[in-house]
């Protein structure tokens, strides 16, 4: 059965080292010109912007989430589950529909642009829609859930007694935080980071629709490779670069989890 | 103690606002009379009798809903042999069938939708509804295999090998006592892999031929194109059918016999 997804994957990976035919198929061979290619400027610049985006966007949401984790996982336990509920409903929705929403409000004839004109805050509207600012907030905006509910749950195994002694000796607020409570809840903010950053990594609809033509992120190198250029074998190459990075950060997320998970670690 | 709490409070109160202003905004939008402005211009009905009347939306709706029911069955009935093999069945390569199942859970989308179309390509299987059925069918296998091995594992043992003790074959005990017990799991991982295909657009848009338009591509194209209240209206319609589809998922995989 695992056959399934095997064997397609497989077959990027061979194809990535095939070249192109005249007409857009596949010439078979043995190269290594697709992974030379991706290594060109102009492709590493699409890698190095996606990965840039990727990273504040998890920023984002880590800097977002953890004050909303924190608050639900000290309410009373019948009140946690209506705000998981309520955090998770809008992840529900359709991933367009979400996406539509954003473009809704930020276009230049859109509500935040009437409702500021309206309001004489300013007189010219703001391009925010087609830009870097609009992919970031529509990342954010989707993936917050993903920080959302493994922080909450690091939070609420964090003892309040622990909080409180932090506070009890006179602590400032900083390090009660920085010293206390994100070493304690490090595993929550490890997986909120990598369940925001990959899907962030490999995002397409999101740049496809909210980003202008300078926003292009590797998901849409791989979509424009493959369906309009139709170079497979470079597509393919860039497919596995992308797959690459992403595993790369989950090992080492694996690996972060058995070191905290350790006996006799633990501090 | 409680400036803190009240800070807290309003960070968190502003994250939701965040997260549902601009779906709320979009529905209330859908109501407007005015095509153009995003002012409101009175209450009317008529982006909603608009779609109804809008052929190629509807076959759309059919085309995803013929996609879903088909991927959901193949989906359910291999992930529920997959997660019954995997917690049963001691075999060789256990380990790795493991890791490929959960392959598609972890890589992106993206890269999940060309592997699709590469292999339909290289089989010289042309593009159609049917790839497009397969590529779902092949995401939600692991959601339904990790579902239902979960619900599984908290199954009491002992009451499989109690039906075994009186007299059942392997399989009356698996059909008459597991069976039961695991389909609360089954049917809200069944339905929660039908909402996913609805909502697909990625798979969708790499191994969907010409004349396969499900309801997201068509979405997609009508969302690429301009910005119309017909849209605010079919994404308020798809608002509510993903909620109430995901709420009936979560109570069935509540509801279990062995209360636990």
């Amino acid at each position: 059965m695992g056959a399934f997804f095997f064997l397609p994957l497989l077959l990027v990976l061979v194809i990535s080292f095939a070249s192109r035919g005249t007409y857009g198929g596949v010439e078979w061979s043995f190269s290594l010109a697709n992974y030379a290619t991706v290594a060109d400027p102009l492709y590493l610049k699409i890698f190095l912007h996606s990965l840039v985006l990727a990273l504040v966007a998890t920023v984002l949401c880590l800097v977002l989430g953890f004050p909303l984790a924190y608050y639900i996982a000290r309410l009373p336990v019948r009140w946690q589950g209506v705000w998981l509920l309520l955090v998770m409903i809008p992840f529900w929705t359709n991933f367009l529909v979400r996406t539509y929403a954003w473009i809704f409000m930020l276009r230049t004839e859109g509500l935040l642009n009437s409702l500021l004109i309206g309001s004489g805050l300013i007189d010219k509207p703001l391009e925010v829609l087609f830009s870097d600012t609009a992919v970031l907030i529509g990342l954010v905006y989707g993936y917050l859930p993903f920080m959302v509910l493994p922080l909450y749950a690091a939070i609420e195994r964090l003892p309040r007694s622990v909080v409180e002694a932090a506070w009890d000796l006179y602590a400032p607020a900083w390090a009660v935080f920085w010293r206390v409570i994100l070493p304690l809840t490090k595993p929550g903010v490890v997986a909120g980071c990598i369940l925001v950053f990959i899907p962030s990594l490999g995002a397409f609809i999101t740049p496809d629709l909210l980003g202008g033509a300078r926003s292009m992120m590797v998901g849409n190198l791989i979509q424009h490779e493959y369906l309009v250029v139709r170079d497979w074998p470079f597509g393919s190459a860039v497919s596995f670069v992308l797959m690459g990075l992403v595993l790369t950060g989950l090992m080492a997320y694996l690996r972060t989890e058995e070191t905290m998970n350790k006996p006799g670690e633990e501090r | 103690m409680s400036r803190r709490r009240a800070w807290l409070l309003g960070a968190s109160l502003a994250d939701l606002l965040f997260l549902y202003a601009p779906i709320v905004v979009l529905i209330f939008f859908s109501f407007n009379a005015s095509r153009l402005s995003a002012s409101w211009r009175g209450f009317t009905l008529q982006w909603y009798r608009l779609l109804a009347e809008d052929h190629a939306l509807l076959a759309a709706v059919q085309n995803s809903l013929l996609v879903g029911l088909a991927s959901t069955f193949v989906a359910t009935l291999l992930g529920v042999c997959a997660a019954v093999g995997l917690e049963r069945v001691p075999f060789k390569g256990r380990k790795l069938v493991e890791g490929a199942l959960l392959l598609p859970l972890v890589i992106p989308e993206v890269m999940m939708g060309v592997s699709l179309m590469l292999f339909f390509a290289l089989v010289k299987v042309p593009l159609s509804l049917v790839t497009v059925t397969i590529g779902h069918a092949a995401f939600n296998l692991p959601i339904v295999a990790v579902i239902v091995r979960a619900r599984l594992r908290k199954l009491d043992p002992t009451l499989e090998e109690a039906a075994r003790d009186l007299g059942a074959t392997a399989w009356q005990a698996f059909r008459r006592v597991t069976l039961p017990l695991l389909m609360p799991a089954i049917l809200g991982s069944a339905l929660m892999a039908f909402t996913i295909s609805l909502d697909d657009f990625i798979v969708t848009f790499f191994t969907a031929g010409p004349g396969a338009t499900t309801l997201p591509l068509k979405v997609y194209s009508m969302v690429r194109s301009s910005v119309t209240p017909e849209i605010n209206a079919l994404s308020a319609i798809l608002v509510l059918v993903s909620m109430s589809l995901i709420a009936s998922s979560l109570v069935l995989q509540r509801k279990s016999p062995t209360q636990d």
